[in-house]
């Protein structure tokens, strides 16, 4: 009880103190989840967007697969893609393994189906709502892709946002293929479960609360955003937020 | 159920040479029933067309076919050139301004930045808009929103204004704005085609009228004639009040 109320008090002392160490593992976290958003809002959304409008043979087996693909496991991604990434692999030349790169890209494969399956049935009630209309005033689908993006862009901020939970929460891609090397590929998920096993619990605890005040703010975000883009007969992301927990 | 198609002699505001807006053989069905089935049509060439009929009868689908938002099974529609728009019985405003939701109709009608931002702003400050142009349009009211729709409609100078139950559930100021809406589109030119459940509006803004029953033509011709006799069976019944879709 002791070491614990001990190791509390330095876990807020690292936290406030601006510790180098700590703020810079802060940081990479938060670079290589922002990266691999970005990287996945940029392939799901229009992929959900033309989901949404279009009726491509096959659709309804895309939408089961990309739904089926939320609940990747980390760890499976980070095998393949350091399957992909080692000496041997395919993509070994470009020696990105341990890399930041290669967590972007990790994170990115598990976070893009999130983000496509999200917007793309946000997406699907509003262009059951615009088709007509939009038709009407001359639009061709494709070119409702645009418009459905703008109009529905909060629910695909939430959607985005969702990925972002999942992203900075996961563990075992960036492990696997970052390598958890200290100074380099260190983020905060890896560097708690490195440091609890080692017994250094301030480092660790420090890391968890920051942890856990990102995932507040995530979730602050993605109900302010629920809120202000809610409109009375529209489809929203609700129930749809980021759930940090059990994101292993 | 014959069509009595009577003679068309209309040529509201010298419009004689407009092409008419056709159709032949038109075949649609929905839900394994056929839901329109119309031989022969041609609507007067200017002026406004009033459909009539039944709840049910197909006239939402009839204007959505003629519109070109449904595809028949069979048949052809030849329209006359130009911009069509269409008001729907349940005017759809997009998650934007009232300003965007204008300024959006006449981009994609291809017209330039500065020019639509003008034409946008004074079309609001015409109708009464001008102080809400920021504001979401799916916040004014529902008189306000079916009007800002038909203005929409209205904005990119269509040749054909396809207009379904556009006052239903107005109350008498709105509805008679809604009317000198539509009196000012046809006379500058464009050719109305109206679906109205209100005997009193097809009178006051009807050149022309169209008895849909049950997916058929029952009677076609100017609507001083239908008022004033109808000449079918179904136009009798609908005028006192005795027209449902089942036998
Ligand atoms: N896509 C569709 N699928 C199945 N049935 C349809 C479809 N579209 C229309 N119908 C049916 O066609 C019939 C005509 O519908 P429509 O909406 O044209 O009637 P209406 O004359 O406009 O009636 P109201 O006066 O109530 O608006 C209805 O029985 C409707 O259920
Ligand atoms: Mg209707």
């Amino acid at each position: 009880m002791q070491d614990f109320s001990q190791s509390f008090l330095s876990a807020l002392w690292l936290i406030l103190s601006g510790d180098g160490d700590l703020w810079a593992i802060v940081i990479l976290s938060l670079q290589v989840s922002l990266g691999a958003v970005v990287i996945a809002a940029a392939i799901g959304m229009p992929l959900g967007a033309w989901l949404a409008v279009s009726r491509p043979p096959g659709r309804r087996a895309i939408i089961t697969v990309l739904n089926a693909l939320m609940g990747l496991p980390p760890v499976v991604v980070g095998l393949a893609l350091y399957l992909l990434l080692s000496r041997a692999g395919p993509l070994g030349p470009l020696e990105l393994l341990y890399t930041p790169t290669a967590m972007i890209a990790a994170q990115a494969v598990l976070v893009t189906p999130i983000i496509a399956a999200l917007s793309r049935s946000a997406l699907e009630g509003l262009w059951d709502e615009y088709a007509e209309q939009l038709t009407s005033l001359g639009q061709s689908r494709l070119g409702a892709i645009p418009t459905l993006i703008r109009d529905g862009r909060a629910a695909l901020i939430t959607a985005a946002l969702a990925g972002f939970g999942r992203a900075i929460a996961e563990v075992g891609a960036v492990l696997i293929v970052g390598g958890n090397i200290n100074h380099a590929t260190r983020v905060m998920t890896t560097t708690i479960a490195l440091e609890t096993s080692k017994g250094n619990l301030d480092l660790a605890l420090a890391l968890g609360s920051v942890l856990i005040l990102i995932a507040l703010l995530v979730n602050v975000a993605v109900s302010i955003v629920g809120r202000d883009g809610a409109s009375p007969s529209g489809p929203s992301a609700s129930g749809t937020g980021p759930q940090m927990a059990g994101a292993r | 159920m014959n069509a009595a198609v009577r003679h068309e002699a209309l040529t509201p505001g010298g419009e004689a040479f407009r092409a008419r807006l056709r159709v032949r053989g038109l075949r649609k069905s929905a839900g394994g029933v056929l839901r329109i089935s119309i031989d022969e049509l041609g609507l007067a060439p200017g002026g406004v067309t009033m459909v009539l009929g039944a709840n049910g009868a197909g006239k939402s689908l009839l204007l959505r076919l003629l519109h070109g938002l449904v595809l028949p099974d069979e048949g052809t529609i030849a329209a006359p050139p130009g911009v069509q728009s269409m008001v729907f019985q349940r005017p759809v405003l997009l998650r934007r301004s009232v300003f965007a939701n204008l300024d959006f109709a006449l981009k994609i009608a291809g017209i330039g930045r500065a020019e639509r931002h003008r034409s946008v702003r004074e079309l609001l400050s015409r109708h009464g808009f001008g102080d809400r142009a920021g504001q979401p349009a799916r916040s004014l009211s529902g008189g306000e929103q079916q009007r800002l729709a038909m203005i929409r409609a209205l904005s990119v100078s269509p040749a054909i204004l396809f207009l379904d139950e556009p006052s239903a559930s107005l109350d008498p100021a709105a509805t008679s704005s809604i009317e000198a809406l539509i009196r000012s589109a046809a006379r500058q030119g464009t050719k109305v085609v109206m679906v109205t459940h209100d005997p009193g509006q097809a009178r006051r803004l009807g050149d022309e009228v169209l008895l849909l029953h049950r997916g058929r033509i029952a009677e076609q011709g100017p609507a001083a004639e239908f008022f004033a006799g109808p000449v079918s069976g179904a136009g009798r019944a609908y005028l006192d009040g005795s027209l449902y879709l089942d036998p």
